[in-house]
């Protein structure tokens, strides 16, 4: 009888589960929760109160936060604004500039495999009388200058382009898109959510007006983020989407998340320091990873570029397996799949088939993401599970039986259903 | 999602995976599903030309952990009966058995079209086509 079941040994030093599904959200650094806990209990504060001192402690430890953040993307600390997160940051750039300079054009630009948190913003906007242009990408998952240069118009006065695939961790082109933009008097804004703290980003060298970020997706903690607004050459203006107390220079309302921002404060700091040595690490492994796969297994496709990529992030399409079926086989790690079945719509990748993947391909895709926790033993493991899975699956494919045979699944009447 | 114990039993240890001769009279060969939607299922049967029972069953999946479950019960299920009692088998009876959620429905269809193709092709070739017309507009 044929079995799926796996016998794998688990390493020494290896627990499980695995978490290798770090674009998704990463763990807290325990220096990060170590500098966070006091800000809960003694240190409470809100940071707007200005006549005691629990006010002044609290203010202090925010503004020290605002230059570690500041120090990491090379702006300066009055030129960053707390917000809740990353999609709160997309929405109150993209909704704030749109606002703002409407009444110097309503052209917006964006691209296809943008998160949602951007283009259901740019979506909105279409309703109210803007327009937008989605540039498409090309197979490797990068836009084409050429294109964007194209659908700049006398109406365009933002370009919102993400720095690095939340799925494919392909690296969009950010400095030379920043520099057109600058050249044209266009604003630019880039989603750096999976790039902040993982490659460079210097907000100056790289011609970035505006900048959204996450603190979850580099070691700290959730329900916090931050928006960079450029101050000089030129100075951004954002409409405020949330009306209060005019904290935030009036940009953003709403008392601090004191213990959030110290966190992602820390958070920025370690990545600052250690950044280097950190991508380099994330590089080894995943390329281990990727050769281990590619030495075992026929029929992989690696989706995107792996020149501008991510350091922890591989992508790759097991060809003729489903990836629903292949995360149930190694169950014991945590990955994500583009698989339709795996979603809430039932609708495979729309990043995936941005890059002209079939269907088919897309419903084959696992995405893993490498952090700062994982270790050699635990990627050795993780390869030889899912070679093992990705086997005994192959066995069970009419499709890789019908490909060995010679047959071009192209060529066959499928009843889609 | 958290599957039930049976699908997960199925997807482990798989019954009657295989490949069957498709050019022996006595096979029949269902495709059915598309690369494109995620899942397609081959299921075979050999039947006994005297006895018309399906002495041999055996699929291959491609498809996730409820689409590989539900057709290697149908397999199960259609060894052994006659191949006008495995036309009886429904969907809805392996939604049942597998406890299938709502959204992995579609799988149990696809397995009940499998089992339909399979014996639609064993009539055809062995001239019974009529009968198998009659019987599914009668549905």
């Amino acid at each position: 009888m044929s079995t799926v079941a796996s016998q794998i040994e688990v390493p020494a030093g290896v627990t499980l589960p695995i978490y290798m599904d770090n674009h998704a959200t990463s763990p807290l650094d325990p220096r990060v929760l170590e500098a966070m806990m006091p800000y809960f209990t003694n240190k409470f504060g809100n940071a707007a109160s200005r006549n005691h001192s629990f006010g002044w402690e609290a203010e202090q430890a925010v503004e020290a936060a605002r230059e570690q953040i500041a120090k990491l993307i090379g702006a300066t600390a009055k030129e960053i604004i707390f917000t809740s997160g990353a999609t709160e940051s997309d929405n109150l750039a993209i909704k704030g500039i749109a606002e703002m300079y409407r009444e110097r054009g309503n052209h917006i630009i964006t691209q296809v495999t943008e998160h949602k948190a951007v283009l259901d913003t740019c979506k909105r906007l279409e309703k109210y009388g803007y327009r937008v242009t989605y540039l498409p990408v090309k197979a490797d998952g990068l836009i084409d200058l050429e294109d964007l240069k194209r659908a700049m118009d006398d109406k365009t006065i933002l370009v919102t382009i993400m720095s690095a695939n939340n799925e494919i961790g392909v690296l969009q082109p950010i400095r030379e898109i920043g520099k057109i933009c600058h050249e044209k008097g266009v604003l630019f804004h880039t989603d750096a959510v999976q790039s902040v703290g993982k490659v460079p980003i210097n907000v100056i060298a790289d011609n970035i007006d505006v900048l959204s970020l996450s603190g979850h997706k580099i070691y700290g903690p959730k329900g916090v983020g931050a928006l960079y607004v450029r101050r000089r050459n030129p100075r951004v203006q954002i409409a405020a989407q949330i009306d209060g107390g005019g904290h935030e220079r009036g940009m953003r309302s709403g008392t601090l998340n004191v213990p959030g921002i110290v966190g992602l404060g820390k958070a920025c700091e370690i990545a600052f320091n250690e950044m280097d040595s950190e991508a380099a690490y994330l590089r080894g492994l995943r390329d281990r990873l990727k050769a281990k796969l590619e030495s075992e297994l026929d029929y992989i496709h690696v989706n995107g570029t792996m020149e501008h990529r991510l350091p922890g992030n591989l992508n790759v399409s097991f060809v003729y397996v489903e990836g629903e079926s292949l995360l149930m086989g190694i169950n014991d790690v945590a990955v994500s799949s583009g698989s339709a079945c795996t979603s809430a719509t039932l609708e495979p990748s729309y990043v995936l088939k941005a890059l002209g993947l079939g269907d088919d391909v897309a419903h084959s895709s696992i995405r893993f993401g490498l952090g700062r926790f994982n270790t050699q033993a635990e990627v050795d493991y993780v390869a030889a599970k899912v070679i093992d899975i990705v086997k005994k699956l192959r066995e069970l494919s009419p499709l890789y039986e019908m490909v060995k045979e010679g047959i071009d699944l192209t060529k066959i009447e499928w009843q889609a259903h | 999602m958290a599957y039930s114990d049976k699908v997960v039993d199925h997807y482990n240890n798989p019954r009657n995976v295989g490949t069957l001769d498709k050019s022996s009279t006595e096979v029949g060969t269902g495709l059915v599903g598309a690369p494109e939607c995620g899942d397609v299922m081959r299921l075979q049967i050999r039947v006994n030309p005297e006895t018309q029972v399906i002495e041999e069953a055996k699929f291959k999946t491609f498809g996730c952990g409820s689409a590989i479950a539900s057709s290697s019960l149908a397999t199960e299920w259609i060894k052994g009966r006659t191949v006008e009692d495995a036309m009886a088998i429904k969907n809805t009876d392996i939604v049942k058995e597998l406890s299938l959620p709502p959204v992995k429905i579609h799988c149990s269809v696809l397995a009940e079209d499998a089992i339909r193709a399979a014996i639609g092709d064993w009539k055809k070739k062995n001239g019974v086509a009529e009968t198998a017309a009659a019987e599914t507009s009668a549905h």
